[in-house]
C-alpha cells in the first residue's frame, strides 16, 4: 500500500509553502521520523518529518517549487513493488483524528482566503502609480519600514525575533542585513522593560519601530505605553513628545484561543494622546504605515496575521502615503451603510455582494483606516445619505468602537435615521480554541446579512 | 577625582539650603491651600542629588521619581517655575498640567518627573540607548526609589542595559520607606545595590547622608560608564524627614528614628566642613542663608500670582 505525504500546515495561518529542499530521493528507504524536506512557510523554513515508513516511490515537486497547498501530495512513499496510483484531485482523507483537525483548519483557512478575494477599491483604481505586480500585506510593511528607514537614520525596529529569525511573521524579513543590529535589535521577551525603553529613546529623538509578536503581549507593556507615551506630552506641557509606533498582529489568527487572540482597538482608541491605525489591504497598510513612522506621536498600528498573506497592488512611490484620520469609501452605495475596519473589510465586501444579489441592496462600505482620530465625518455623511448604519468589528461588543459610532450617530444625526443602528461584533466570551466555536465566536458574513436584513426591516 | 574647589563647596552648600527652603516653602503653599494634589518633599534627602550634581555634564539626561523637585533644583532650573508648576499655573515647566509629580525641562535634559512606580527605570534605559545610538559621550542618570527595585520592569531594564551595554548609571535613593513600608518588610535581601549581580552590573553602597561620599562613588561610576562599560548601580542611604506625601503622618516610625538621622543632616556636614576649612566665615554664610530664603520667597509670591492656565488650553499639548 502506497501512502502521500502531503504538504503540512506548519503554522495556524499557513496555507501554502514553498519546497526549499528534498532529503530524500527516489528509491530511498525512509523511517517514521527521518527528515524528507525542508518546507518554506509563511514564517519559517522548516524540516518535516516522515511519520510513515517505505521506500520513496516518487517526489511530485522539485526542488524550489513554490505556492504548493497545504494537504497537497508532494511525495508518495510505499512497497516499491506495489503499482502506483496517483489520485488526482482530494488529499487523501485520514482516519486519525489529529489529521481530521488539521483539515479542518484547512478548509477554514480557505474560506478566509476566499473572503478575500477583491482588494481592489475605487481609490486604489484611480491610483496612478500603482504597481502592476501585487505584492503581500507582510512585504508591504516590511518594505515601507526599510524605506523609512533609508530616509532617517533615526528609525530603528526592536521587538522579539525580529532581527536574526527574520521575524515571527517574517514582517521584518531582510532588515538586519540591510540595516545592521543597531538598528534592528532583537529583544528578550520582555515587554514591558523594552517597551518603556523604545519609549525613553523616543522622548530623547529616536524614532522607534516597537514590533510585539502579538498585541496580546502588549498588556505586559500597557502602562508604558498609556502613562508614559500617551499622556508625556500633556504632562510636560508640550515639551516632550513621543514619536513611536507600536505595530504588530491584533486580533484573532487561527485556533489560538483566548490568551492569543483578543483584539484591542477599543481598548487603545480609547486614550488620547494615541492615534490607532487598522489597515485592511497591502495598498493602505504601505501608506498608513508610512503617516505612522512619520508622526510626531505614538501610533498603535493594529495589524492582522491572517491578512499577512493577503496580496494586492501597491503605490511604491517612497513618498506616498495615506494620511492618518482618513477613511476611505470602500465602495459607494445608497441603500445602508456598512462601517468597519480591518480583516472586517474582507467580509463586509462579501456580504455586499450578497446584499445585492439576494436583497437588491445597495452597500456603501466605509473602512476606517485610522480609528483615532476618527473619520466622523465621513460615517454622517454616508449616514444622512443611506438612512441606515450597522458596524462590522472583530472587538468584543461592550464599549467597542462601534459602540462610539453608535453614540456619534445617534447624537449628530439622529433625525437621518431610519432605524436603530446595528453593531457586529465578537462573542462576548473570551476566544474558544475548537474551531466550530470559533467561527460561532468571530462575525461572519451571514451575521453581516442579517444585521443589514434588520436595519431594512426585511424578514 | 577632580579636587573640589572653594566655590564647589559653596555651590554645594547653596544648592541643598536652596532644596530645603524651597520644600519647606512647598509644605506651607500645601497647608495654604495653594498646592493641591500629591505633594513629595525631599527634605533629608538634599545630599543625593547635589552630589550627583557635583558629577554631572550639562549634556547628561536626567530621570527621576515623583519626588523631583530638589532634583530640578540640582538641574539648576528656576525655582519660581517649579513652585509655579506646583500651584499648577501657566508659569509652571509644564504649563500647570503636570504638577508636583510630572514636571520636565527639554532644554536642560530633565525627563521627569514619573508618578509610576519603576516606570522611569526602562525610560532611562531608553534615553541612554539613545545616546549610545547617536555615538554621543553622555550618559543618562536614573535615579530609582526603594520601593521601586521590588518592581519587575526594574529588572528588565537592568537585563536590557547589561546585555546592550548602555550608559545609564542607576541611583538608588533608599529613603528606608516606600510610602509607609519600610525596605525590610518589602525587600527580600536588603542590599539593593547587589540586584544588579545577576546581570553582572556592578553596585556599591554610600552613606547619602555625606555628600562627599555621594560625590566619590557618583564620579567614580560616572567614569565606569561614560566609558563604554555598562551600567552601574549606586545605592544611597538616605532618609527623607517628612512623610510620603504630604497626607502622610509618618506613624510608622519613632520620633527617635527621625532624630537620630537628623543629628547627621546633611547640610550641616556641610556647613561644618566649610567653617573647618575656612572657606567661608559664619557671616558668608548666613549672607547665603539670607538670600537663599529671599529667593525661595519670591518664586512662591511669583506662583501664587501666576495666572491659571487658560481654559483653552485643556485641549492643547494631546497631540503635536
Amino acid at each position: 500500500m502506497s501512502t502521500e505525504i502531503l504538504m503540512p500546515a506548519l503554522s495556524p495561518t499557513m496555507t501554502e509553502g514553498n519546497l526549499s529542499k528534498w532529503l530524500i530521493k527516489k528509491g530511498d528507504t525512509v523511517k517514521a521520523g527521518d527528515l524528507i524536506a525542508e518546507i518554506e512557510t509563511d514564517k519559517a523554513t522548516m524540516e518535516v518529518e516522515a511519520v510513515d515508513e517505505g521506500v520513496v516511490l516518487d517526489l511530485l515537486f522539485k526542488e524550489g517549487e513554490a505556492n504548493i497547498p497545504v494537504n497537497k501530495a508532494i511525495a508518495i512513499i510505499g512497497d516499491p513493488n506495489e503499482k502506483v496510483e496517483l489520485k488526482k484531485e482530494a488529499p487523501i482523507e485520514k482516519v486519525n483524528e489529529e489529521k481530521k483537525i488539521e483539515k479542518n483548519i484547512e478548509t477554514k483557512i480557505e474560506t478566509k482566503k476566499d473572503n478575500i478575494i477583491d482588494t481592489t477599491s475605487p481609490k486604489i483604481e484611480e491610483d496612478r502609480n500603482l504597481s502592476s505586480e501585487e505584492i503581500t500585506m507582510r512585504q508591504a510593511l516590511r518594505d515601507t519600514m526599510a524605506e523609512e528607514m533609508r530616509k532617517d537614520n533615526k528609525v530603528f525596529i526592536l521587538g522579539e525575533e525580529v532581527a536574526e529569525y527574520q521575524g515571527a511573521y517574517k514582517v521584518t524579513q531582510g532588515l538586519l542585513q540591510e540595516f545592521g543590529k543597531e538598528r534592528v535589535l532583537d529583544t528578550p521577551i520582555s515587554e514591558h522593560g523594552f517597551t518603556g525603553l523604545a519609549v525613553g529613546a523616543a522622548f530623547k529623538g529616536l524614532r522607534p519601530i516597537l514590533e510585539f509578536m502579538t498585541f496580546n503581549f502588549s498588556m505586559q507593556a500597557i502602562d508604558q505605553i498609556i502613562n508614559s507615551a500617551a499622556k508625556t506630552l500633556y504632562m510636560s506641557g508640550g515639551q516632550i513628545n513621543c514619536p513611536i509606533v507600536f505595530r504588530g498582529p491584533n486580533g484573532a489568527a487561527a485556533q489560538v484561543a483566548a490568551q492569543h487572540s483578543q483584539d484591542f482597538s477599543s481598548w487603545y482608541s480609547q486614550v488620547p494622546g494615541l492615534k490607532v491605525i487598522a489597515p485592511s489591504t497591502p495598498y493602505n497598510a504601505k501608506g498608513l504605515l508610512r503617516s505612522a513612522i512619520s508622526d510626531p506621536n505614538p501610533v498603535i498600528f493594529l495589524e492582522n496575521e491572517i491578512l499577512y498573506g493577503l496580496k494586492g497592488p501597491v503605490n511604491n512611490d517612497i513618498n506616498f502615503s495615506i494620511p492618518i484620520g482618513k477613511a476611505n469609501i470602500e465602495k459607494e452605495g445608497k441603500d445602508l451603510t456598512i462601517v468597519t475596519y480591518s480583516i472586517m473589510l474582507q467580509k463586509s465586501k462579501e456580504a455586499a455582494l450578497r446584499l445585492k444579489e439576494e436583497y437588491n441592496l445597495d452597500t456603501e462600505i466605509i473602512d476606517l483606516q485610522t480609528l483615532r482620530p476618527l473619520d466622523t465625518e465621513t460615517i454622517l455623511n454616508s449616514v444622512k445619505k443611506t438612512n441606515r448604519l450597522i458596524t462590522v468589528e472583530e472587538s468584543w461588543p461592550f464599549g467597542s468602537v462601534g459602540s462610539e459610532i453608535a453614540n456619534i450617530v445617534q447624537r449628530d444625526a439622529f433625525d437621518y435615521l431610519d432605524s436603530p443602528v446595528i453593531k457586529v461584533n465578537s462573542a462576548d466570551v473570551p476566544m474558544p480554541y475548537a474551531l466550530s466555536l470559533e467561527k460561532l465566536y468571530l462575525p461572519q458574513v451571514d451575521d453581516i446579512i442579517d444585521a443589514a436584513k434588520k436595519v431594512s426591516y426585511i424578514k | 577625582m577632580k579636587k573640589l574647589q572653594k566655590a564647589d563647596y559653596i555651590k554645594m552648600y547653596s544648592f541643598m539650603l536652596k532644596i530645603r527652603r524651597f520644600e519647606e516653602r512647598a509644605a506651607q503653599l500645601y497647608g495654604m491651600g495653594k498646592i493641591g494634589g500629591f505633594c513629595h518633599l525631599y527634605i533629608g534627602q538634599e545630599a543625593v542629588v547635589v552630589g550627583i550634581l557635583m558629577t554631572i555634564d550639562k549634556n547628561d539626561s536626567v530621570v527621576t521619581t515623583y519626588r523631583d523637585h530638589g532634583h530640578m533644583i540640582a538641574r539648576g532650573l528656576d525655582p519660581k517655575r517649579i513652585m509655579a508648576e506646583l500651584t499648577g499655573r501657566e508659569d509652571g515647566y509644564s504649563a500647570g498640567k503636570g504638577g508636583s509629580m510630572h514636571m520636565f525641562s527639554k532644554e536642560n535634559n530633565f525627563y521627569g518627573g514619573h508618578g509610576i512606580v519603576g516606570a522611569q527605570v526602562p525610560i532611562g534605559t531608553g534615553i541612554a540607548f539613545t545616546h549610545k545610538y547617536n555615538g554621543e559621550k553622555n550618559i543618562c542618570r536614573t535615579y530609582i526609589g526603594d520601593g521601586a527595585m521590588n518592581n519587575g520592569q526594574v529588572f528588565e531594564a537592568f537585563n536590557l542595559a547589561a546585555l546592550w551595554k548602555l550608559p545609564v548609571l542607576y541611583i538608588i535613593e533608599n529613603n528606608k520607606y516606600g510610602m509607609g513600608t519600610s525596605v525590610d518588610r518589602a525587600a527580600a535581601g536588603l542590599d539593593l545595590y547587589k540586584r544588579g549581580e545577576a546581570f553582572g552590573i556592578p553596585g556599591e553602597k554610600v552613606d547619602g547622608m555625606n555628600v562627599f561620599s555621594v560625590i566619590e562613588a557618583a564620579d567614580k561610576a560616572g567614569k565606569y560608564v561614560r566609558e563604554g562599560n555598562g551600567p552601574y548601580i549606586i545605592e544611597v542611604q538616605t532618609y527623607r524627614y517628612r512623610g510620603h506625601s504630604m497626607s502622610d503622618p509618618a506613624k510608622y516610625r519613632t520620633k527617635e528614628e527621625l532624630d537620630n538621622y537628623k543629628q547627621t543632616d546633611p547640610i550641616e556636614i556641610v556647613k561644618a566642613e566649610i567653617l573647618k576649612k575656612k572657606i567661608a566665615t559664619n557671616d558668608e554664610i548666613e549672607k547665603i542663608n539670607k538670600e537663599t530664603l529671599e529667593e525661595i520667597k519670591n518664586a512662591a509670591e511669583f506662583a501664587t500670582n501666576s495666572p491659571f492656565p487658560k481654559d483653552s488650553e485643556l485641549y492643547t499639548d494631546v497631540y503635536l
